[in-house]
């Protein structure tokens, strides 16, 4: 029932004192002249609706989650008393910069970590998310390009199996996307990309995921990177599968320009059901002087605010999502400089023996020998054979609990489940989940049926999509 | 070193033999040498829970809380029921992801369908999106999305909160739409001034009301200036909680309400997270970005809820989507309805009373003190300008645990009251700013 269907007016909480000073009155004309509907629920009510709904939903406290490229480890429930600390949550952005010293000191360290990690020399923590970062990188390759006069490079390289944002992004940079195919193994085709690129002076630069989403490492990076620097391009690093590859590979050291990461992937903080996220973005030296936003800087412990010389300008108010760092910074304090490549390590050993045991009965994607923090299962000889097809298995899932893995992602397998199971499972947990997925393909073959109806445990069955695109209902309609 | 890695050494030597691999690091032997990281991270080493709380901790405590704050300026402190904060620590909510998955995300789901009816509510629009990243951003999407294949001029007044204006810039400096800043009169849009601008191409206008000084603009005769020319939109950027009392965008004749939704039961919290709230008439729907949630039923007839007209997303579109926006600020969001599910419509209407009748309290008593005010009409926020100082003003006040309003310039102050605001703490500050030579 929605909250709407619970108000009973009369009810309310008494969260607010009656005004101490005497009522002003606004002209009329500036009045609201519809009611207003908001809920007029006792606490009590609230409380329920909300417990209700926390009931039908699926967090990462609630079971194995491995949905690929998306990170979905533990959420350490220090972060959160952190960043809920009144130091912290009391603090206005525009209050005098001797009373924000302790924020400018976890921008600070968090920048420096992040650099660090990456190979960079600079980082902002202001961009929200992963798409509003690489929004954010995009800028700083077309500021660069601007200065140096190069208008006309506005082509950026995109693989097929990159993430749906990457075009999205470089639309909105103003920016042409040229498709480049992956060869045979997933990876990116070094000839064809050889070939678009040799002396086109054209060319903004190339998006790369490294690890890709197929879960592998390109071993060609470093000339996929070459070709583009040697036609004048720049080359941008998609974060999304850093958790592979911490301490081991830095994006940096593959040749890359800018990078943004997700904090709410690789560095344990929630995604409170799609955000807030935080993409902070960083860059190389040569593309410092057009960082957005303002960053923090150090001399002798005490902490200032500067801004890079020919700055793009902001990418939102403010200094980004703040609390999120303190969440990440908390995280990477306590991880240090041991535990977080041992956190990909572990990730690795995850998704590598979940892909072994898997591979009894289900094929995978480009056959590696050995993936990275995720793989990705091809379901077309189930779909071919049985009629079952990956969105089938995803469903089934839910009947055990399980968040399903990615769906038909990346777009170049064409039945794919793209599973990342991160290193805060374990061994238990992981072999649960395998004979769950073994068993499903089991019944793939006897009684495929049975997952055409899945699921059948959950708080609703499959839901009328096409119906709700054609006739949408967006909101409750009052009486 | 601290860890959140459950398998035990021996699971590990286990798992790798099963895989047919002797050492963790084996794992890692296909990446290339040249591009292989060999040193160590130039980091601190990890620590336990206990060291790195007790850390952080020292670092929040470098930080000043102010007992009383009377700054706003697209940041506001407004009182927080104790239940908000409660709802945003439930694990689930927390920890889910983006809710794909709709048959495991009801919960989810359902929250973000009340949060969009609460927004049309209040903004009188038909079309709520699930959030974007905060009142910036949102007026940034709002501006790119009134492109049109003819209409590529925005129009923006001079009067917007600065910071906005400055991410306005930075969409149309991807997009390459041009930028018109309609300039201020009297610390208001200067609507004479718009007559002029409108062209053929304009796609749209957009004004923030009450405005960055607090002002209430002529947003009606705006609105209809705009419409003047055909397919050129009206976008308002509202204060959510003036919508308790005053006009709603759509009375107004806006064809899109955007804002900051951070009054609405998040703290300030240094800049973020806070939450962009996007809503517009019917007819544009197809045009927002980001998440929309939709009611409809399942396979045996029980209603439900999904994301819905997915047709406009990145993830289905790619280069041809209405925007990149995958991750938005669904917790915010979350937060957005809890809160005004606690105040309801008459605690909304309370708090905004109060708002502006703090703020006409205070401004009357900083007048009587010598301060001229700068505003005609006015919300909660306001201008004053003095032969005093401004810096010697807000030194008096911090003194005393105060923080003033933001220095607008040597002279210039702008004021925010809300109902945390009580009479003793203003007559106090008034006090305070009269001794100030």
């Amino acid at each position: 029932m929605l909250i709407f269907e619970k108000s009973r007016p009369g009810r309310g909480c008494s969260a607010i004192p009656a005004c101490d000073v005497e009522q002003y009155t606004l002209p009329d004309d500036d009045m609201r002249q519809s009611d207003l509907h908001l809920p007029e629920m006792a606490e009590v009510d609230l409380s329920r609706h909300y417990t209700e709904l926390a009931k039908k939903a699926h967090g990462v406290n609630d079971g194995f989650y491995p949905l690929g490229s998306c990170t979905m480890k533990y959420n350490p429930k220090i972060n959160e008393q952190m960043a809920g600390l009144d130091g912290f949550t009391q603090i206005h952005p525009l209050q005098p910069v001797d009373t924000v010293q302790g924020c400018l000191q976890i921008l600070k360290e968090t920048e420096d970590a992040l650099s660090a990690i990456t190979g960079m020399s600079n980082f902002t923590l202001q961009p929200a998310a992963g798409a509003h970062g690489e929004f954010t990188g995009l800028l700083l390759i077309k500021a660069y390009h601007l200065s140096n006069g190069d208008t006309q490079r506005r082509k950026i390289i995109v693989p097929d199996s990159a993430h749906g944002t990457n075009p999205a992004s470089a639309v909105m940079a103003g920016m042409e996307v040229i498709n480049v195919d992956s060869d045979d193994k997933g990876l990116v085709d070094v000839e064809k990309l050889r070939q678009v690129c040799e002396g086109n002076d054209e060319i903004a630069g190339l998006m790369l995921t490294n690890p890709n989403t197929a879960g592998l490492f390109d071993p060609n990076i470093k000339e996929i990177t070459d070709i583009i620097h040697e036609c004048g391009g720049q080359c941008y690093y998609d974060g999304a599968n850093l958790n592979a590859v911490m301490g081991w590979a830095r994006p940096g050291d593959m040749g890359f320009d800018c990078v943004h990461l997700n904090l709410h992937k690789t560095f344990s903080t929630p995604h409170g059901g799609g955000g807030p996220g935080s993409g902070p973005v960083g860059c190389k030296e040569h593309l410092a002087k057009f960082m957005p936003g303002v960053y923090a800087v150090e001399k002798d412990g005490v902490y200032d605010f500067a801004k890079a010389p020919e700055s793009l300008g902001e990418m939102k108010n403010f200094y980004g999502n703040f609390l999120v760092a303190v969440k990440a910074l908390t995280y990477i304090r306590m991880l240090g400089k041991e535990g977080i490549p041992e956190a990909s390590k572990n990730a690795v050993l995850n998704a590598n023996y979940m892909m072994k045991k898997l591979s009894a009965a289900y094929d995978i994607a480009f056959k590696p020998e050995v993936c990275m923090h995720e793989f990705v299962m091809d379901l077309a000889r189930q779909a071919k054979e049985t009629g079952v097809t990956a969105m089938d298995i995803a469903k089934g899932l839910l009947d055990n609990n399980i968040h399903p893995p990615t769906m038909y992602f990346p777009l170049t397998v064409h039945e794919a489940l793209m599973a990342e199971p991160c290193e805060t499972e374990s061994k238990e947990t992981l072999d649960a989940a395998i004979d769950v997925f073994l068993s499903l393909n089991d019944i793939a073959y006897s009684n495929p049926e049975k997952l055409h109806q899945a699921p059948v445990k959950t708080p609703v069955t499959r839901l009328d999509e096409v119906g709700a695109a054609r006739h949408p209902v967006l909101k409750y309609e009052f009486e | 070193m601290g860890t959140f890695v459950p398998n035990t050494k021996a699971q590990q030597q286990e798992m790798l033999k099963e895989i047919g691999f002797e050492k963790l690091d084996d794992l890692f032997a296909h990446i290339p040498d040249a591009v292989k990281f060999k040193d160590e991270l130039d980091l601190p080493s990890g620590m336990s829970e206990m060291e790195a709380g007790k850390e952080i901790r020292k670092i929040a405590a470098k930080n000043r809380i102010y007992d009383t704050v009377f700054r706003g300026a697209g940041a506001y402190r407004h009182y927080i029921p104790a239940i908000v904060g409660s709802v945003l620590s439930n694990e689930t909510l927390q920890t889910a992801y983006t809710p794909y998955q709709a048959e495991i995300s009801q919960g989810v789901l359902q929250s973000i369908f009340e949060y969009q009816t609460m927004i049309c509510d209040l903004t009188g629009m038909d079309v709520s999106n699930a959030s974007v990243y905060d009142g910036g951003t949102a007026a940034g999407e709002a501006v790119a999305m009134c492109r049109g294949r003819k209409s590529n001029r925005a129009l923006v007044s001079a009067c917007i909160q600065p910071s906005v204006m400055k991410v306005i810039e930075t969409y149309c400096f991807g997009n390459e739409m041009e930028l018109v800043v309609i300039p201020e009169k009297d610390g208001k849009t200067d609507v004479e001034a718009l007559k002029e601008l409108m062209t053929e191409d304009t796609s749209c206008v957009l004004i923030q009301h009450p405005n960055y000084y607090g002002s209430l603009e002529d947003a009606e005769e705006i609105g209809e200036i705009a419409h003047s020319v055909k397919n050129c939109r009206f976008i308002m950027s509202v204060n959510p909680i003036t919508l308790g009392t005053m006009r709603t965008p759509r009375e107004y004749g806006a064809d899109f309400a955007v804002g900051e939704g951070q009054p609405l039961g998040l703290p300030l919290a240094f800049g973020g997270p806070f939450l962009g709230f996007m809503a517009s008439v019917d007819s544009m729907k197809r045009n927002l970005p980001g998440r929309i949630v939709g009611q409809t039923v399942d396979h045996n007839g029980k209603t439900g809820y999904v994301l819905t007209l997915q047709a406009r997303e990145q993830h289905i579109r790619r280069e041809k989507a209405s925007s990149n926006i995958c991750s938005n600020q669904a917790l915010c969001a979350l937060a957005v309805g809890v809160y005004l599910s606690a105040m309801g419509s008459e605690g909304l209407k309370n708090v905004a009373s109060q708002c502006y009748s703090k703020a006409h309290y205070m401004a009357q008593k900083l007048a009587e003190a010598g301060f001229e005010i700068e505003n005609e009409e006015f919300f909660h926020e306001f201008v004053t300008s003095s032969d005093k100082k401004a810096s010697d003003v807000l030194k008096a006040l911090d003194d005393e645990g105060i923080l003033g309003g933001l220095p607008l310039d040597d002279n210039r102050i702008l004021w925010c009251c809300t109902e945390m605001n009580t009479k003793i703490d203003i007559d106090k500050a008034v006090a305070i700013v009269k001794e100030v030579k």
